[in-house]
């Protein structure tokens, strides 16, 4: 069938199959090259296997909880949101959570996903006791911290090239109640949200919505937006009755795929403009719930339609502290030159983080998406350019473009030894996906 | 509200566990009943830390008629919504040439659900109360050359969930029988089903969930299948004998 990504770029041709139980995986898995696949979030392609696509859904039994600990064991294929309908109204809440909640848990493990408290948690990794990982030979191996610990290791942000994730233990938060209290600030260009950044370390959560299209002395205004799980006997007399706020129904919903037109620079520009003004008039604190929070695209169903048929090209870097300022300006100069509004561009200070080949190292990193044309997919790949240039990494869960010898610039020696692992181990003899054919990994 | 546990026969089913989350998820707990209900453990367990509701595991084997009053007996207490999803879809072609495949398939589909469905009827008539819902099949509303053998069955048990409503209507028990359509499910992992015909066993649930709770009779999952059946129903035998459908 033909699947995609979550950008709905590239669209590919797969064999898919539905394993229900562990027999079956490996089963899958001997078959033969195979990646495994959850919710589709991802953007690029990921989780798309030609030959044999596993999708790990079916895979979705929550399977113990300790609620001394907050540990949650269950199946690759739950969701997030699932872990949150469950568990939140007992008082808890994922560490760490990217901007969607329905991502699965084996999707979480093979992104080592981030959220906006990188810069004091770190990564999902960090609160992952045990996986149980499908190996080559497609066995189960039960890998932690003091267990078969290079599988754990190389599979925590190995993008399902170390095997099927079959079982996550990890840690919830204890959280008072849901709502989460936010601090808006306006930063008037980069450099003022970048000092924003610096001053508020100490917040749980920060994260700053950036206007790409804005130039000259306000390139990079951004709202920068703090958070911190709010207390029970802070919360203002309209939030007490429902300390743990459970989410409705989803009810808005993009309907079908928008004409490509509809996003030209001047829709983005007026979106961006509104809501910097916006978020001016909104400098202050006050109470949102953890949905609107964490998950505002959740609320819109399908939302990636509104990029049109052609799909959408996601692209977000990582650049070291002391580059970041000027290597951000540089992007932004280039991006505002190529006219390619970005709809949702978002920058976030990330915390130190020492991991095989996950994502995060300490400095900036900026997400951006673009309907995918041939100038959009031109433009990725100069901003990968500059990644490397700088010193940076770029993100895999939201690549469909760049080509191998950008990604062996931004990342050379990890990426050696990720190759090198999966050629001992056996894993790349049985675990491909299209992206990992792209980039040669 | 009424919070007694719901019992649901045919537990493995992913339209079984579906319902049993739909209703665990207000609160209400739940009767597992299927072959081999041991190794439904893993469902029990998930259910549990997902809805914090009490689950129970019960052997019943609805082809094995002898055995369901005493599986009733055992029941821990008498449910409040007793869902049947119960199914086997066969295999048409091959069951054509194969009697004892297709018997399986004809008992499995009404003859067993038929049977359960009687004996917790009496017990609800006698407490004055309580539902009962029949997953029957839109398959049932008419015979087709590609599948009427399990047709034949659901239209038995159709019919069967509408005389046991007449019969019931004042005895305070209600009836409900649900037609599905496609749904996507391990029964039909390997047919090639239209999207847009397609329900989720999740929405099959809902629907069984919200039909409880607002007393409906019968319920096509996909409103669009009420029509497609009539369509369907409605043309003249000559013609339809002669169709590929």
């Amino acid at each position: 069938m033909k699947l995609s990504g979550w950008g709905k770029h590239p669209v590919v041709e797969c064999q898919v199959r539905r394993p229900r139980d562990t027999d079956a995986v490996t089963e899958a898995v001997l078959a033969t090259d195979a990646i495994a696949r959850g919710n589709g979030r991802a953007y690029g392609d990921s989780a798309l296997s030609r030959t044999n696509t596993i999708d790990m859904r079916g895979f979705n039994h929550m399977l113990a909880f300790d609620p001394d600990n907050g540990q949650v064991v269950a199946e690759a294929g739950v969701l997030l949101s699932d872990v949150i309908a469950a568990f939140l109204p007992q008082g808890w809440f994922p560490a760490v959570t990217p901007g969607t909640r329905f991502v699965t848990l084996g999707g979480m493990v093979a992104a080592d996903v981030h959220g906006k408290n990188h810069h004091i948690d770190g990564s999902f990794g960090n609160f992952i006791d045990w996986l149980e990982v499908i190996g080559p030979d497609g066995a189960v191996t039960r890998c932690s911290r003091t267990e078969n610990t290079e599988l754990f290791e190389w599979t925590i942000g190995g993008m399902g090239l170390t095997g099927v994730i079959l079982r996550v233990a990890f840690r919830l938060r204890p959280v008072e109640t849901g709502w989460i209290r936010q601090t808006t600030h306006v930063a008037p260009n980069l450099d003022a949200a970048i000092d924003l950044f610096e001053a508020s370390l100490d917040a749980t959560y920060s994260v700053a919505w950036i206007d790409c299209l804005s130039t000259g002395a306000e390139m990079g205004r951004s709202i920068v937006m703090l958070g911190e799980h709010a207390t029970r006997s802070e919360l203002p007399k309209k939030c007490r009755t429902t300390p743990f706020p459970t989410v409705a129904r989803q009810n808005l919903k993009v309907p079908f795929s928008l004409p490509g037109f509809s996003l030209n620079r001047y829709s983005v520009r007026a979106f961006n403009a509104l809501y910097y003004w916006n978020g001016t008039r909104d400098d202050e604190t006050r109470y949102v719930n953890w949905n609107s929070y964490f998950y505002p695209l959740d609320s819109i169903q399908d939302w990636n339609r509104i990029y049109g048929r052609k799909g959408l090209a996601q692209f977000q870097c990582v650049l070291p502290l002391d580059q970041a300022r000027k290597g951000l300006n540089e992007m932004l100069t280039e991006i505002s030159e190529a006219g390619q509004g970005s709809f949702l561009a978002v920058l976030k200070r990330f915390g130190p983080q020492d991991s095989r080949f996950s994502f995060p190292m300490e400095g900036y990193t900026l997400a951006l998406d673009f309907p995918v044309s041939k100038s959009s997919v031109a433009l990725v790949r100069t901003l990968g350019q500059i990644t490397a240039d700088y010193d940076g990494r770029v993100y895999l869960a939201k690549d469909s473009c760049l080509d191998a010898q950008v990604l062996r610039a931004t990342d050379e020696a990890r990426v050696a030894d990720f190759s090198d692992m999966r050629q001992q181990t056996g894993a790349a003899k049985h675990f491909s996906s299209v992206q990992s054919e792209r980039l040669n990994l | 509200m009424n919070e007694g546990p719901v019992l649901i026969l045919g537990a493995r089913s992913d339209i079984g566990l579906a319902v049993a989350h739909a209703y665990a998820s207000l609160g209400r707990p739940i009767q597992l009943a299927a072959r081999n209900v041991q190794n439904l453990d893993t469902a029990k367990t998930d259910l549990e830390i997902r809805h914090n509701v009490q689950v129970t595991l019960h052997e019943f084997d609805a082809v094995d008629l002898n055995s369901h009053d005493s599986f009733v007996d055992a029941l821990p207490v008498l449910p409040d919504i007793a869902v049947c999803a119960v199914g086997l879809l066969g295999q048409q072609e091959g069951d054509e040439q194969d009697p004892k495949a297709a018997i399986l398939v004809m008992r499995t589909n009404y003859e067993g659900p038929a049977n359960i469905l009687a004996i917790l009827a009496n017990r609800f008539e006698q407490r004055g109360s309580g539902a009962l819902v029949g997953i029957s099949s839109v398959a049932g509303d008419r015979g087709r050359a590609t599948n009427y053998i399990y047709g034949s069955a659901k239209a038995g048990f159709t019919a069967y969930l509408s005389g046991l409503r007449n019969r019931l209507t004042k005895k305070g028990v209600h009836v409900v029988t649900v037609l599905p359509g496609f749904v996507d499910t391990k029964m039909t992992q390997d047919l090639d089903l239209p999207e847009k015909l397609t329900a989720q066993p999740s929405e099959v649930a809902d629907a069984v969930e919200r039909a409880t709770r607002k007393h409906k009779n019968v319920v096509y999952v996909k409103p669009i299948w009420a029509i497609v059946m009539t369509v369907i129903r409605s043309i003249p035998e000559a013609v339809f004998k002669r169709m590929r459908i």
